[in-house]
């Protein structure tokens, strides 16, 4: 093969590739920021006790090793960018946390190395449950379920607790935790689940008024019936910012499944005249809105529930910054209230400046493109939208965040994705990663796509006889091969790469052909063009099971057994229906 | 730690945030095409050229055309390109098939409108496939029959293989 140039860049480039090597080397950076950070907050540490430094940097590498060995066993084809991106970022996080605790005596980064730790176990152990991302819209309904008894679980007595005014936490054995932070996640995949299969009802059934053609109410019902879950019992719990969340995360996916504009008009519409009433009824988002809007006034200042010194004070703390910023561990942010959670970005904008705050925007902003991107390339329904939803709730996060610290909007108090010191926050990022390389992997992993050719079906027929040969000789090295091999499913994609590396695949087996035929057979349901699509495939699968003969353990016929119950039939059907009635 | 060394590491570690993330950039430039079709279309230039290098590695099939990225326009060449009505209320005449599906059927949106009392409107649809024409059955009343089988599903139609839809009976030829 080494002998044309020109072929084998072809090969690599209509193949994809699992990249994990790619992954790696991020990895390596992002490591290098994240320990590099570390050290340079307070550099004399190193010689007096590097003992946080290397327990931190330790967590972080070998659970970034770790998340990267699950991908490489269990998703290969995942994207390689959203692990390091995350790891960046979290190792940014640890050393701010790590930094602020110098200042002020608190020992708060241990803790948030610990649930680093944590948060990234259980980002393994969801992919490695999570093969086929597909099992989550199974489970659409509990999801419902899950995030209302998470959204109400602070507020059963005894159980929850009031810190600052909201009653957000729970404590269990000591620890306080944040359901809400998980009820992110069940609500968009009940959104995407519930979205992806009532979507056509929404867009088409219902009457028309005027140009507008409203949904009927069972279909929105149960949509209603989340949004109202959410945001009632955020309103209760005196918590602003997550109810902001949760209504664009709910106004995002509706536009994303039904391509209208007019929702995302009307929610907007709605969230403001929500806001105005809320400004009138409830006296902490009065204040919120004074604080904003009348930063800079003495009395506001230092008013002492409510005031804006928080603010004003980030907002000196970007100023002192500058383009460049202070150095890492040479500012002080410990002057602003919560600098190690809600306020972080301004710790951030005053010891790196704009051009390192402006890299930490842009890592976030790859970050959801890459979600984006693996919500392009899946093929189903409920994966685009549950990828785009998760980007987008990461992204709306952003926004309420940093626009409440540089006073754009309503300050409210909000995590900064894997940065702000909280593990709930932490936990319900990670599992976000990892439901987003799931995606990802079913999103780039090789798969038939178009319908097979003479071509596929003599290569097919080559690759049987290579292996019945391969029989004869006693050997079946090839049932060893890993059963993630997408083989077959290489040699049958309609890209114009399958003639050349199916030469290179031809002993390997195609156990991975399992899942690629799921996948297709799901892919059927989503139009009437997939349908005819896979309709013509199933042609060729019941060709090349035909010339696969009686090598039933192995090979085409397993493709067959997609299309198996129509195909078996077909000879008695040919035979019993010989003539057609008059019309 | 002298003023310099400070300094330097200051700048040096806001450049390392940058070099990562023109790592990332760099580095995804490749995929950021959905579905690699922008790509084919360049490969499809260059495929002659390696073909006529390297013929028979290329292609350890039998079949004598290259694959083309397209489906619906691979192996046209070899593939039938009539389609004559042997009997029926049109016997006699013949359509020129092109690289599109045909839509066969009594109604006057189809392809080939039959004047077939026993088709249905929409009764099946012949698309191309690589080297070969498939025929469909679109859930018609009558059904449709390749050499007195009634189809259950798409399949292959070879020219001169006789095919029925209502009364009219077809085939393709070369």
């Amino acid at each position: 093969m080494s002998s044309t140039a020109p072929a084998a860049a072809h090969d690599a480039a209509a193949r994809p590739r699992p990249r994990r090597l790619t992954e790696l080397l991020l990895l390596l950076l992002a490591l290098g920021i994240g320990v590099g950070a570390n050290i340079l907050v307070d550099p004399e540490q190193l010689d007096k006790d590097a003992s946080h430094i290397v327990m931190s940097g330790s967590v972080l590498g070998l659970g970034a090793l770790l998340v990267h060995v699950v991908l490489w066993a269990r998703a290969r084809y995942a994207d390689p960018y959203l692990l390091p991106l995350a790891v960046a970022l979290n190792g940014l996080g640890l050393a701010m946390i790590h930094r602020i605790d110098l200042s002020t005596g608190q020992t708060a980064a241990n803790t948030q190395v610990v649930w680093t730790g944590v948060a990234m176990a259980v980002c393994c152990v969801v992919l490695w449950l999570l093969k086929d991302h597909r099992r989550l819209r199974n489970v659409t309904y509990i999801m419902l379920l899950l995030s209302a008894v998470l959204l109400v679980l602070p507020m059963v007595p005894g159980l929850g607790v009031e810190i600052n005014g909201a009653r957000l936490w729970i404590s269990v054995a000591g620890r306080t935790f944040q359901p809400g932070e998980i009820a992110k996640i069940t609500l968009a995949v009940f959104f995407a689940g519930y979205l992806s299969t009532n979507r056509d009802l929404i867009l088409l059934a219902g009457r028309k008024i005027g140009p507008v053609r409203l949904p009927r109410f069972r279909d929105v019902a149960p949509m209603l019936a989340a949004w109202a879950i959410a945001i009632g019992v955020l309103v209760l719990q005196k918590d602003m910012g997550t109810a902001i969340m949760f209504f664009g995360l709910f106004l995002a996916m509706i536009y994303l499944a039904t391509g209208r504009l007019g929702w995302i008009v009307l929610g907007v519409v709605l969230m403001l005249v929500g806001g105005f009433a809320a400004s009138r009824f409830f006296t902490h988002v009065s204040l919120r809105l004074d604080a904003w809007l009348d930063a800079f006034n003495p009395e506001v200042y230092n008013r002492s529930p409510g005031g804006s010194a928080q603010i004003v004070q980030g907002l000196f703390g970007l100023a002192s910054g500058g383009l460049f910023g202070q150095g890492l561990g040479q500012g002080r942010p410990d002057l602003v209230s919560y600098s190690n959670s809600d306020m972080i970005i301004t710790a951030f904008g005053e010891e790196l400046g704009l051009i390192g705050l402006g890299a930490i925007l842009i890592m976030f902003l790859l970050f959801a493109t890459r979600g984006l991107r693996a919500a392009l390339g899946t093929r189903d329904a409920f994966g685009k939208l549950l990828a785009a939803g998760l980007s987008a709730l990461m992204v709306l996060q952003l926004f309420i965040v940093i626009g409440g610290v540089t006073r754009l909007l309503p300050l409210t108090g909000l995590t900064t994705p894997f940065m702000s010191a909280g593990g709930s926050s932490l936990l319900s990022n990670w599992i976000i990663v990892a439901i987003l390389l799931a995606i990802s992997h079913s999103a780039r992993r090789p798969v038939v796509t178009g319908p097979a050719s003479d071509e596929d079906l003599a290569t097919i027929e080559a690759r049987r006889r290579a292996r019945a040969e391969q029989r004869t000789q006693g050997s079946d090295a090839a049932d060893r091969e890993p059963a993630t091999e997408p083989t077959r499913s290489a040699a049958l994609s309609s890209s114009a790469a399958a003639p050349h590396h199916a030469g290179d695949s031809f002993d390997a087996p195609d156990t991975g052909s399992a899942t690629e035929a799921m996948s297709r057979i799901s892919d059927r349901s989503d139009g009437p063009a997939a349908g005819e699509r896979a309709a013509s495939r199933d042609t060729d699968d019941a060709a090349a099971a035909a010339t696969t003969g009686g090598d039933a353990a192995r090979g085409g016929t397993r493709a067959a057994s997609s299309g198996g119950p129509e195909q078996k039939n077909e000879p008695a059907q040919g035979e019993a229906e010989q003539e057609g009635g008059t019309p | 730690m002298s003023e310099l060394t400070v300094t330097l590491l200051r700048f040096g570690f806001l450049a390392l945030l940058w070099i990562f993330i023109a790592a990332v950039v760099v580095s995804q430039a490749r995929d950021l095409t959905v579905s690699g079709r922008a790509r084919s279309a360049s490969r499809e230039r260059t495929r002659a050229a390696v073909a006529a290098d390297e013929p028979e590695r290329r292609r350890p099939a039998p079949t004598p055309q290259p694959r083309q990225a397209a489906p619906t326009t691979g192996g046209a060449r070899h593939r039938p390109q009539q389609l004559v009505v042997l009997e029926g209320p049109l016997a006699g005449s013949s359509y020129q098939l092109s690289a599109a599906p045909v839509m066969l059927g009594r109604s006057t949106e189809a392809t080939v409108p039959l004047e077939d009392d026993y088709a249905s409107g929409r009764h099946a649809r012949l698309f191309p496939q690589g080297s070969r024409w498939f025929l469909e059955d679109l859930g018609s009343t009558n059904g449709t029959f390749v050499e007195g089988q009634k189809l259950s599903r798409a399949a292959a139609v070879e020219p001169g293989v006789r095919f029925r839809v209502g009364r009219t009976v077809m085939e393709l030829r070369q």
